[in-house]
């Protein structure tokens, strides 16, 4: 296996491994933000304004990890730099 | 696969080179502020009054009422920055209804810059209010030790500005070119759909961080911990 298969490989497989570990954490999260904001709208309909933008804002926290982890393997998927680096080596040879 | 808007170039004269997220941002600013400027030319006081006129009156209304609920005291002088912020993603995610258009915002360049905005008005707005010394205090509240830790913060929450923007927006239409070449025709046109309401909840978390951030930092009395002010 030479080495631009090994850099293709790799990075399919962790793009895939980044994407579901990534998404897994967020979306408990996510759950577990949602059904407490739920809860409080029951208890409390009358803050339903600042319960709806904390949630929002909180949301948006969470998420930004698992844009994270969808921007990373969408770099290792399209834009890798390690693959760009070996395809040029082994031409340049 | 084009990851951003910024591959497609449309001009090139030696090392000029005019991509499609400039075009679309120029096209953007043109709309925003050619409409602005045609509904306010003739606005009326009185009972009787254009349909522009109460659209854009219940988005400005709506902003500030947003920006007050933050817990900026006077929202009229943050409305120009974070309202111009607000109305530039919501446009530029509503228009991906139109064929041939790349959002601006799926460009990592456009969405630093609107981040280094933030990053830039917070201290502006901080000093303003405080005043150099009280704004620079807050760097070492509640210890000294605390303040590379508020440096860091500073710069992160811009990184996860611009790269939360980003993400979302392209992702929108990744996931929708991805669809394209798997699926029947309709579920790209549901995830379009969907995109649209990302937009605009995406375009709603940005202008509201950026005024937690800028409450965070005019804050003369004993800080409370406000949504998201750590990060």
């Amino acid at each position: 296996m030479d080495s631009v298969t090994a850099v293709a490989l790799v990075s399919i497989v962790i793009a895939g491994i980044a994407t579901g570990f990534g998404c897994l954490g967020p979306a408990l999260a996510e759950g577990r933000a949602v059904a407490t904001a739920l809860t409080s709208l029951a208890q409390q309909p009358d803050a339903s304004a600042t319960i709806t933008r904390t949630l929002f804002v909180g949301l948006a926290m969470i998420e930004s990890t698992a844009i994270y982890c969808f921007v990373v393997s969408m770099i290792l998927m399209f834009a890798n730099p390690f693959w760009n680096y070996f395809i040029a080596h082994a031409s340049g040879k | 696969m084009r990851l951003s808007p910024d591959e497609t170039i449309l001009w090139q004269h030696g090392f000029l080179k005019l991509n499609a997220t400039i075009v679309f941002t120029w096209g953007l600013m043109l709309v925003l502020a050619v409409s602005s400027r045609l509904i306010t030319r003739r606005l009326s006081t009185g009972l009787k009054r254009s349909r522009w006129q109460n659209l854009l009156e219940i988005v400005v209304t709506a902003i500030e009422k947003q920006i007050a609920d933050v817990g900026l005291i006077h929202p009229k002088k943050y409305l120009g920055f974070l309202g111009t912020l607000f109305l530039f993603v919501a446009t530029a995610s509503l228009c991906t209804i139109l064929p041939g258009y790349d959002p601006p915002t799926g460009s990592l360049s456009t969405t630093a810059a609107l981040a280094l905005c933030v990053l830039m008005a917070v201290p502006l707005f901080g000093i303003e209010e405080r005043g150099l010394g009280g704004y620079l205090k807050s760097y070492v509240e509640p210890t000294v030790i605390m303040l590379p830790f508020n440096v860091i913060s500073e710069l992160s929450r811009t990184l996860a500005l611009a790269v939360r923007l980003f993400g979302n927006m392209m992702s929108g239409a990744m996931i929708v070119g991805i669809l394209l070449s798997i699926t029947p025709f309709i579920f790209p046109i549901v995830m379009t759909a969907l995109g649209l309401l990302t937009g605009m909840v995406q375009a709603y978390i940005f202008s509201i961080l950026a005024a937690v951030y800028i409450a965070a930092a005019t804050r003369v009395r004993r800080p409370e911990p406000a949504p998201g002010a750590t990060q």
